[in-house]
C-alpha cells in the first residue's frame, strides 16, 4: 500500500494543482480524493470521504460545490449538471436527472471498482502467496542445490581418496606380483641350483658307488654266495632256457602279443561302446525327426529366411540315415554326414526352442497387460480376500459349533425353540398339574381336616347340649329348691330359657345340616370374608352358630377354646384373598403416578 | 565275529600264503608256519638272527626271511622241511629282498643300492642289475608276473627298465621325464606303466609296455606334488593323491583327469554319512564275542548335522615329509569304492564312491588311522587306528569290534586273508585272527546294522 501512495504521490499533487486552479476555495481537492478513492479505496477511506463530504458542502457553497463537481465531471467525461441554458447570462440550472444519473454512474462506477479492486487484491494475494511459495521454493532448491553441492564434494572426496587407495592397491599389487616373480625366480634359481648341487653330489655319489662296487664286487668275495640244499625244479615244470636271440625275439613277439590283445580289449570294449552310443544317436534322431515333422510347415514359414535349406537338407538325411544305419559303419563320410545332419537337426531344435521361449516370454510379457489373465495385485488381493473369508467362515462355523455344543448339553436344538418352548409349557404345565394336585391333596385333607373339627364341634355341641341340659336340669333344680326369687332372677331365667331354646333349634340344624346352610349366609349379611369362610369351609353355620354363642355366651371357658380354633382357620384362609387384592391395588397407584411423573 | 586265542609276533611280521592255506608269523629268530583254518602249527624254522622281513614265494611253497642287518635271506620249504636255502650278501649288505614271480628267484637289493641280485634257485645262475635306484618303489611286477620295470639312475637321469621275468631279459629301456623318479606302478592289466616324480613336482608319466610315453599329467606347479598312487583293479582309474590335500582320478583313455576329490576339515552336503566313533565305557568280555557284534561301545553315529567338521591336525611345515596330503589310498577289489586318508586329518577314512564320483561316506575315529584294508571279495573296509578295536565299514553301514584278550590289544596292523573270511590283527608283540561270518550271515549282519544307523 505504502509503495501505490508514494508512486501516485507526484500524480496526485500535480492534480491536486490542476484542480486548485479551478478551485481556489476549497482547502482539499475532492478529485485527489477520489483517485485516492480509486487507488485505494478501503474501508477507513471510504469513511474518510464520507466525512471529508460531510464538509465539502456546506451551506454557503453549494453553488460552488456544484460546479466545481459539474467542472469535474465533465472533465471525467461525464455530462454536464446543468441544464443546457440558452443564455449565457441566465443562471444555468441544476439538472436532477443528470445529477441523479451521474450519481448512478458514479455508484455503479464504484461499485465496479470496488469489483475490480477486490478481483485485483484477491489477486494480489494470490501472487503474493504464490510469490511466497515460490519463494519458499527457491530457498528449499537452493538448500538442495548446497546440500547437493556438499555431497558432490564430499563424493569428489571419497572418489579421490578411493582412487588413491586404488593406486596404493595397485602399486601393492604390483609389488606383490613382483615378489611372487622374485620368489618364483628365487625359487627356479633355488631349483636349477638345487638340482645342479644335485647332480654334482649324484656324480660324486656314483663315483663313490662305482669305486664302491668295484672294491666290493670284484674282491672275489667268498661271503657273497648261495648255500642251498638242491635246486628246486622250475615251478612251471620246464627246464630254463639258454638266452639266444630266439628268445629276445620271442619276448618281443609276446610283449606285443600282450599290448595287441590289451589294445583289441580295448577296442572291443570301445566298440560296444561306440554301437550302444549309436544306438542311442539313432534313437535320439529319430526321436527328433518325429517331434520336428509335425511342425516342419511352421517352421519352414517362419525360418525361411534362415535355415530354409536345412530342413530340406534334414529330411533328405532323415532318409539317407535311415539307409545308412543300417550299415553301421563308422567310416568317414558316415561319421560326418552324421554329425552334419545331427547338428543341423539339433539347430533347428535349438531354434524351435528359442522360439518357443520366446513365445512362452511374450505370452507372459503380454500376460501381464492382457485383461484376462489376471494381474498378480489382483491375484494377491483375491486370495487375500478370500483368505479373509475363509477366516470369518472359519469363525462362524466355530461360533455355530459353541452353540451347537452348548445346546447338546442341554440336550435342544436351536431350530426347535417352539418345542422347547412346549417342553416349556408342557414342563410348566406338568408342573402346574402336579401343584393342582398338591393343592386339591391338600384341600382334601383340609377338608377332612374340617370335617373332623366338624364333627369334633358336633359332638362337642351335643356335649355342650347335654350339659346344658344337665346345667338346665341343675338350674331348675336349684330353681325349684329356691322358692324364693326376685324379679330379675326370673328375667335371668327367661333369657336362659329363650337360649336354651335356641340351642334346641342347634340340634335339628345339626340333624339336617344342608338345607339350612344358605338361609343362614344370607340372613347374617356377612360379609366377603364371611362368605369366603363359608365357601371354604362347608360346615360353618356350627362356626357361625358357635360365634353367635359366643357372642350370647362369652363367659363359658369351655366356648372360648373351640372360639379360638374357629377364629384360626378364618385368617388363613382369607388372609391370603385379602393380601392379593391389597397388592393388586397398591400396584395400581404407583403405575398411575409413573404414568403421571412421565 | 569270532577271535582266536593270541599268538606271540614279533615286527609285525605275519602273512597268509597266497594260496591262502598257510599262515606265516615271525617271533624273533623263529619263522612259524600254521594251517589257516586249524591254526595248528605246521612247520617250525630257526633262522640266524631276527627276522626282518619274510615273504612267501607265488606257489606258496617257499618262504623267505630276510636278515638285512647280517646280509642274510634265508629260504624254507613247506614241502621239505630239512631243504634250506641260505643267500649271503656278504660286504656288499641288503637293504630289500623279494620273490620274482615265478617264485623261483630271489632279488636282493644291497647296500646303497649298487646292484640288485637276481639269486636262483633252480640254477646256479646268478644275474645282476646295476643302477637301480634308492626309491620309494623302484620294482615292479606286472600282476601276471611276466614283467618287472625297475627304476634305474645312471648319470643323473632317470631310466625305467622293464625285464621279462622268464629269463631276466632286458626288454626295454628307456628314460623318463622325471627329476627325481619316486614310484612306478604297473596297472593291474600290465599294459601300462605309472611312473610319478618326486614330491617336490606333481608330474605323472604314463608308459605303455613297449616304452612309449602315453600320457604325462600334472595338476600344478611349485608346490609338493604327488604323496600316493593307486590304480583301480579295473585299470580304468588312477587316482593320485597328494599334497594338496587331493585325489585327481584319471581315466585310461585319454589320461586326462576326470574328477578331483577334496578332503576338507569341514562336510557340508547333508546326504554324506558321517560315522562318527564316540567315546564310551569299554565293555569287556564275552558279549563281545557274541553275535550280533557289539558296536554300541564305539558305535560309529552318522551325524544328522548339515555341517560337520573333522578334526584336523596343524601340519609342521617346515620340517620334511609334513603331515599333509593323501598319504593312503585304496581301491575296493570290484573298483566301486575308493578309501582315502588325509594325512593332516588323520582320524578320517574318506569312502568315495567311483560309479557316481563323489563322496559316499566318512568315518571319523577318536584316534588316526593306522591301517585300512579292503576285503579282498567284497566291498568291505577294515580299519585299524592303533586302539584294542576293529572297525569295519561297507555299503550298508559300519560296525566297530573290540578285540578280546587281556589287556589292550593295540591292532596296528591287519590284513584279509584271500577269501575275505578272516584277517590276522597284528599287534606290537602279538597277533590274532579274526574270523567274520559267512556271507550271508555277515549281510543280514550289515542290514541291520544299516537299519540302526
Amino acid at each position: 500500500m505504502g509503495d501505490w501512495m508514494t508512486v501516485t504521490d507526484p500524480g496526485l499533487s500535480s492534480e491536486s494543482k490542476t484542480i486548485s486552479q479551478y478551485t481556489s476555495e476549497t482547502k482539499m481537492s475532492p478529485s485527489s480524493l477520489y483517485s485516492q478513492q480509486v487507488l485505494c479505496s478501503s474501508i477507513p477511506l471510504s469513511k474518510n470521504v464520507h466525512s471529508f463530504f460531510s464538509a465539502f458542502c456546506t451551506e454557503d457553497n453549494i453553488e460552488q460545490s456544484i460546479s466545481y463537481l459539474d467542472q469535474e465531471l465533465t472533465t471525467f467525461g461525464f455530462p454536464s449538471l446543468y441544464e443546457e441554458s440558452k443564455g449565457k447570462e441566465t443562471k444555468r440550472e441544476l439538472n436532477i436527472v443528470a445529477v441523479l444519473n451521474c450519481m448512478n454512474e458514479l455508484l455503479v462506477l464504484q461499485r465496479k471498482n470496488l469489483l475490480a479492486q477486490e478481483n485485483v487484491e484477491t489477486q494480489n494475494l494470490k501472487l503474493g502467496s504464490d510469490m511466497d511459495h515460490l519463494q519458499s521454493c527457491y530457498s528449499k532448491l537452493k538448500e538442495q542445490l548446497e546440500t547437493s553441492r556438499r555431497e558432490m564434494i564430499g563424493l569428489q572426496e571419497r572418489d579421490r581418496q578411493l582412487q588413491c587407495k586404488n593406486r596404493n592397491l595397485h602399486q601393492l599389487l604390483k609389488n606383490e606380483k613382483d615378489e611372487v616373480q622374485k620368489l618364483q625366480n628365487i625359487i627356479a634359481s633355488r631349483a636349477t641350483q638345487y638340482n645342479h648341487d644335485m647332480k654334482r653330489k649324484e656324480r660324486e655319489y656314483n663315483k663313490l658307488k662305482e669305486r664302491l662296487h668295484q672294491l666290493v664286487m670284484n674282491k672275489k668275495d667268498k661271503k657273497i654266495a648261495m648255500d642251498i640244499l638242491n635246486y628246486v625244479g622250475r615251478a612251471d615244470g620246464k627246464r630254463g632256457s639258454w638266452r639266444t636271440g630266439k628268445t629276445e625275439a620271442r619276448n618281443e613277439d609276446e610283449m606285443y602279443k600282450i599290448l595287441l590283445n590289451d589294445y583289441e580289449y580295448r577296442q572291443k570294449q570301445i566298440l560296444m561302446e561306440n554301437a550302444e552310443l549309436k544306438k542311442v544317436l539313432q534313437q535320439m534322431k529319430k526321436e527328433m525327426i518325429s517331434l520336428l515333422s509335425p511342425q516342419k510347415k511352421k517352421p519352414r514359414e517362419r525360418v525361411d529366411d534362415s535355415t530354409g535349406t536345412v530342413i530340406s537338407d534334414v529330411e533328405e538325411d532323415a532318409g539317407e540315415l535311415s539307409r545308412e544305419s543300417m550299415w553301421d559303419l563308422s567310416c568317414e563320410t558316415v561319421r560326418e554326414q552324421l554329425t552334419n545332419s545331427i547338428r543341423k537337426q539339433w539347430r533347428i531344435l535349438k531354434s524351435h526352442v528359442e522360439k518357443l521361449d520366446n513365445q512362452v516370454s511374450k505370452v507372459h510379457l503380454e500376460g501381464f497387460n492382457d485383461e484376462d489373465v489376471i494381474s498378480r495385485q489382483d491375484h494377491e488381493q483375491e486370495t487375500e480376500k478370500l483368505e479373509l473369508e475363509i477366516q470369518q467362515c472359519k469363525e462362524m462355523i466355530k461360533t455355530q459349533q459353541q452353540l451347537l455344543q452348548q445346546q447338546l448339553a442341554t440336550a435342544c436344538d436351536d431350530d426347535t425353540t417352539s418345542l422347547l418352548r412346549d417342553c416349556y409349557l408342557l414342563e410348566e404345565k406338568e408342573r402346574l398339574k402336579e401343584e393342582w394336585s398338591l393343592f386339591k391333596e391338600q384341600k382334601k385333607n383340609f377338608e377332612r381336616e374340617r370335617r373332623s373339627f366338624t364333627e369334633a364341634a358336633i359332638r362337642l355341641g351335643l356335649e355342650r347340649k347335654a350339659f346344658e341340659e344337665e346345667r338346665a336340669s341343675w338350674l331348675k333344680q336349684q330353681f325349684l329348691n329356691m322358692t324364693t326369687f326376685d324379679h330379675q332372677n326370673s328375667e335371668n331365667v327367661k333369657l336362659f330359657s329363650a337360649f336354651s331354646g335356641s340351642s334346641d333349634r342347634d340340634n335339628l340344624i345339626v340333624h339336617s345340616r344342608q338345607p339350612q346352610k344358605k338361609p343362614y349366609s344370607v340372613s347374617n349379611g356377612s360379609p366377603v370374608c364371611m362368605s369366603k369362610l363359608t365357601k371354604s369351609l362347608p360346615a360353618s353355620p356350627s362356626t357361625s352358630d358357635f360365634c353367635q354363642t359366643r357372642s350370647c355366651i362369652s363367659e363359658h371357658s369351655s366356648i372360648n377354646v373351640l372360639n379360638i380354633t374357629a377364629e384360626e382357620i378364618k385368617p388363613n384362609q382369607v388372609g391370603g384373598e385379602c393380601t392379593s387384592q391389597k397388592w393388586s391395588v397398591a400396584s395400581r397407584p404407583g403405575s398411575q403416578s409413573f404414568g403421571k411423573h412421565l | 565275529m569270532n577271535f582266536s586265542e593270541v599268538f606271540k609276533l614279533s615286527s609285525l611280521l605275519c602273512k597268509f600264503s597266497p594260496d591262502g592255506k598257510y599262515l606265516a608269523s615271525c617271533v624273533q629268530y623263529r619263522l612259524v608256519v600254521r594251517d589257516v583254518n586249524t591254526l595248528q602249527i605246521l612247520q617250525l624254522y630257526t633262522c640266524l638272527d631276527q627276522i626282518q622281513h619274510i615273504e612267501w614265494s607265488a606257489d606258496s611253497l617257499f618262504i623267505l626271511c630276510a636278515m638285512y642287518k647280517r646280509g642274510l635271506v634265508q629260504v624254507w620249504s613247506l614241502e621239505q622241511p630239512e631243504w634250506h636255502c641260505k643267500i649271503d650278501e656278504g660286504s656288499a649288505g641288503l637293504v630289500a629282498s623279494c620273490w620274482s614271480p615265478d617264485g623261483r628267484h630271489i632279488l636282493n637289493t644291497t647296500e646303497f643300492h649298487l646292484r640288485i641280485t637276481v639269486w636262483s634257485l633252480c640254477t646256479k645262475s646268478v644275474s645282476y642289475i646295476k643302477y637301480p635306484k634308492a626309491c620309494l618303489q623302484g620294482i615292479t611286477f606286472t600282476r601276471d608276473g611276466r614283467y618287472m620295470a625297475l627304476a634305474e639312475r645312471r648319470d643323473c637321469k632317470d631310466y625305467v627298465s622293464i625285464f621279462v621275468c622268464s629269463d631276466w631279459q632286458l626288454l626295454r629301456h628307456f628314460d623318463t621325464d622325471t627329476q627325481d623318479l619316486t614310484g612306478i606302478e604297473w596297472a593291474p592289466n600290465g599294459c601300462v606303466l605309472a611312473v610319478w616324480d618326486t614330491c617336490l613336482e606333481y608330474k605323472i608319466l604314463l608308459y605303455s609296455l613297449d616304452g612309449r610315453l602315453l600320457s604325462a599329467y600334472s595338476a600344478y606347479e611349485w608346490s609338493l606334488g604327488i604323496k600316493s598312487v593307486a590304480w583301480s583293479p579295473s585299470s580304468q582309474f588312477l587316482a593320485v593323491g597328494s599334497y594338496d590335500g587331493k585325489v585327481r582320478i584319471l581315466n585310461h583313455v585319454t589320461w586326462k583327469m576326470i574328477t578331483e576329490f577334496g578332503h576338507p576339515a569341514t562336510i557340508n552336503n547333508p546326504k554324506i554319512v558321517v560315522y562318527k566313533e564316540a567315546e564310551k565305557s569299554p565293555q569287556l568280555g564275552l558279549g563281545c564275542l557274541s553275535f550280533p557284534p557289539h558296536r554300541a561301545g564305539a558305535g560309529p553315529l552318522p551325524s544328522s548335522e548339515s555341517k560337520f567338521s573333522l578334526q584336523t591336525l596343524k601340519p609342521v611345515t617346515d620340517r620334511a615329509n609334513p603331515k599333509i596330503g593323501i598319504g593312503m589310498l585304496a581301491f575296493s577289489p570290484d573298483s566301486y569304492f575308493l578309501a582315502t586318508r588325509n594325512d593332516n586329518i588323520p582320524n578320517a577314512v574318506w569312502v568315495w564312491d567311483i560309479q557316481k564320483l563323489r563322496l559316499f561316506a566318512v568315518l571319523e575315529q577318536l584316534s588316526p588311522v593306522r591301517a585300512f584294508q579292503w576285503d579282498p571279495q567284497q566291498p568291505r573296509l577294515a580299519i585299524c587306528t592303533g586302539g584294542s578295536r576293529l572297525y569295519l565299514w561297507s555299503p550298508a553301514g559300519c560296525m566297530s569290534v573290540q578285540v578280546p584278550g587281556e589287556g589292550d590289544f593295540a591292532v596296528l596292523s591287519l590284513c584279509w586273508h584271500l577269501s575275505g573270511d578272516s584277517m590276522a590283527l597284528l599287534s606290537k608283540d602279538h597277533f590274532c585272527l579274526c574270523f567274520l561270518e559267512t556271507e550271508a550271515v555277515v549281510g543280514t549282519a550289515c542290514r541291520q546294522l544299516g537299519g540302526h544307523t
